[in-house]
């Protein structure tokens, strides 16, 4: 059974991942493939919505420090939105917040991209 | 509450499918010593993240490897103990990361070490690549002990 699951929504021009479950070595490979996937799309605009991920390990963590360069490279961003507290910890005793925007809700990483 | 000490032991196929699994048994066997939930979450990843430094680094993915898992708890303490016998890496080599210089690199790892030691109040590394290699996971229920 797939405790983890990855929905696409494609927008104009801002592509939202919505996250279930559990981000961990076993089920990062599967988060990778959907940000590759995006690059080789050239959809660079992405916001990772979090709102229904129970866990996250530093397995699921390297997968947003490994794209990240890339995709800002190519002017794009991942933004982040709709963090439990629970994961919000794990990014926080990582430091991620220096590195990366996060929104409470998806809407407002949207306007941020629409801003630009 | 128990107040006698406690072990219980898991032998797991070295695959990254059973970090669940291992996760599900460590945060059972904390909830049932008192410790709170935010603790628990705490044991459970610096766990998880130990787990998947044996199957990465020291099985190299090799399913027929198994990954030990002891955990001894008393009414003040829990400790983990996981044991591999593969090549392993010396984890006391592994600096504290740099984010930054992390997301130039594009690296996808070197985190776990850090956040074992960040999650737990005492954490013990003992490297013998090929024989035995182990890591010492202790939380206390009142937080660490000043030595």
């Amino acid at each position: 059974m797939e405790n983890f699951q990855v929905a696409r929504e494609d927008r104009s021009g801002v592509t939202i991942l919505r996250l279930k479950g559990f981000l961990d070595a076993h089920t990062a490979p599967h988060f990778e493939r959907a940000i590759q996937e995006l690059i080789t799309e050239e959809r660079y605009h992405i916001i990772i919505s979090m709102a229904e991920l129970n866990y996250i390990s530093s397995a699921g963590l390297g997968v947003f420090m490994g794209f990240i360069e890339e995709i800002r490279e190519k002017k794009g961003d991942i933004k982040l939105s709709n963090m439990s507290d629970k994961v919000y910890k794990v990014f926080d005793l990582l430091g991620f917040p220096a590195l990366y925007q996060i929104f409470k809700e998806e809407d407002e990483a949207e306007k941020e991209y629409n801003a630009k | 509450m128990p107040a006698r000490m406690q072990r219980f032991r898991l032998k797991i196929p070295s695959v990254t499918e059973n970090l669940q699994l291992i996760r599900d048994f460590v945060l059972k066997i904390a909830d049932n010593a008192g410790f709170n939930d935010e603790n628990q979450e705490k044991i459970a990843l610096a766990v998880d993240e130990a787990c998947t430094n044996v199957i990465k680094h020291a099985h190299k993915f090799d399913s027929r490897r198994l990954i030990d898992v002891f955990v001894q708890t008393d009414p003040n303490k829990i400790k983990i103990t996981i044991t591999d016998r593969g090549r392993g890496f010396d984890p006391r080599k592994i600096k504290d990361p740099d984010l930054k210089k992390f997301v130039k690199e594009s690296r996808h790892g070197g985190l776990g070490i850090y956040l074992i030691k960040t999650l737990m109040d005492d954490v013990h590394f003992e490297f013998n690549p090929g024989v035995k290699n182990q890591v010492q996971l202790t939380k206390y229920k009142d937080g660490p002990k000043m030595n």
